[in-house]
Formats: C-alpha cells, structure tokens, sequence
C-alpha cells in the first residue's frame, strides 16, 4: 500500500453562527468568528489517497486525474468564495475547518475511481488543521 | 462525522540529557554534544491532535478555546522557558523529546476532557520529531 498527497491552496471568507442560537451563545461560542460580514484565511488542502502501485504504470494514481478533480469538485467551488453564501453545503452546515474537511471528503470520494481517499487534510493556518478519514 | 483537530504551539526550554545509571564516559558515548553539562535549549513545536465527533450545532469537535486554555495552563507555562532536568516530571527520567512527548500526553489526558486526545507530536529541531499516541499505532 502506498499513500500519494497532493497539496492545493484555496483563499475564502466565512463566518460562524447558528440561527439556533441566541445572539449572545453565538457571540460566547464562536468569539470573534461571529462577525456577520465575514473574514477570511488562506487555506491549505492535502488530499491523501491509497493504492498499490500499479505494475504498469508504477502509479497509484493518475495525479493529472486527481488534479482535475480537485480543481473542478473543489478549488472552482471553494476558491474566492465567501463559503456561507455561495457553496450549497454551508447554506446550512457551519463552515468550520471539521466541516470544509468533510465537505471536501463528501464531493471527492464518489469521483476517485483507481485509488481510494484516505485522508482529508484542511490547514485553516499553520497552526491549526483538521484530519477526516471518512469515519462516520 | 468524526474527526481529527490538530493545533500546533512554541515553547522554548532548556535540557540536559543525562543518565545517572551511565558512567561518564557512557553518558558522552550515548548522548554527546547533548551530555554537556550547562545544558542547552530548543524551540519545541507542540501539535496536540484530539478527535471526535463534529458538534452539529456548532460544527466542532471542540471548542478551540477550551483547548487552547488547557495546554496554556498545563503545558506552556509548566515548561516554557524551564530547565526540563529541574521539574519534577523529569525526576527520573532523562528529558529526551521522546520522554517530553509521553509526559506532555499524560497530563493533557489527565486535564483535557473536551474531546478525544488522540497524539502529541513535537518538533525538536526543524529535523527531528517524535509522536506519542498513548502507546497507540499511529495512522499515516
């Protein structure tokens, strides 16, 4: 078994706050994250995926493959957004970096076809990240 | 869903590593430049990984404050800018990052109660790291 990473950076803005919530929970939950107009990061994407190699080719996968996929379930739909406006999930889910992993999860798993997704990896800054392995 | 939060922290502190049980010359054999007595410094990058469940009300599996907090209070000021060899921690033990990652995980597993602590990896030098899951296989 071997593991393949591919790196893809995405620049989007967002908030956090719940509808359920009263305006003071939603300001003592999230802190400075409640600003109902938003801020933004610069995010770092790694998505690992697992495979034998194979004979052939000496892949795992095809990374030009990946690459098109991440640009067109991902990237196009993350990159230069404001997340709770404009991609569907976050019509209704919190757009915190746990759910950006899932999502990310959610739209790559059902494209990869050779090698399967291991690991999502969503860096909100260098010091901050989030791992999803698909676990429900 | 479950997942995995990861959150990278610096402290500096000193160390010295030494083995009563050594002799001198077995102390410089197995430790070298780290042996010298006065003692030396690093910059430790702390990453404390936890996990669970994402709240689906609030889209965490924690509270990034309450984690913040705990290490602050329990990791950061205990040994920021310490000698390590002069805690109590590391009474009996030699204060190699493999033992300071084992006592940075007993004590946020003690302390934390937010989510799951899954491992706490750190960053000697920009060259060597050690990762210590509980004594737990950990995944790539």
């Amino acid at each position: 078994m071997v593991y393949l990473t591919r790196k893809a950076e995405f620049s989007a803005s967002h908030f956090y706050h719940n509808p359920a919530f009263s305006a003071e929970e939603n300001r003592r939950i999230f802190g400075k994250c409640n600003n109902p107009n938003g801020h933004g990061h610069n995010y770092t994407l790694e998505v690992t995926v697992k495979g034998e190699v194979d004979p052939r080719s000496g892949f795992v996968v095809d990374l030009k493959q990946l690459k098109e996929i991440l640009n067109r379930e991902v990237l196009d739909a993350f990159d230069h957004r404001f997340l709770n406006k404009e991609v569907p999930e976050f019509l209704t889910r919190i757009p915190t970096t746990e759910n950006l992993a899932i999502a990310v999860w959610q739209r790559l798993a059902p494209k990869l076809k050779t090698a399967e997704l291991h690991r999502v990896r969503v860096y909100e800054t260098p010091d901050l990240f989030v791992d999803f392995f698909g676990e429900a | 869903m479950r997942a995995h939060l990861i959150r990278r922290y610096l402290f500096s502190a000193s160390h010295r590593l030494h083995s009563d049980a050594m002799t001198p010359e077995e102390n410089i054999a197995t430790y070298g430049k780290c042996n010298n007595p006065h003692g030396h410094g690093h910059n430790y990058y702390l990453e404390v990984a936890v996990s669970g469940q994402v709240d689906e009300a609030t889209g965490m599996v924690c509270n990034l404050v309450d984690l913040d907090e705990c290490v602050q209070a329990e990791v950061l000021e205990r040994f920021g800018h310490q000698n390590l060899n002069t805690l109590s921690d590391f009474e009996n033990e030699v204060p190699t990052t493999e033992t300071l990652c084992q006592v940075i995980f007993e004590i946020l597993q003690r302390s934390f109660d937010k989510a799951h602590l899954e491992r706490v990896r750190i960053e000697e030098t920009m060259l060597n790291s050690f990762e210590y899951a509980g004594g737990a296989e950990i995944r790539p």
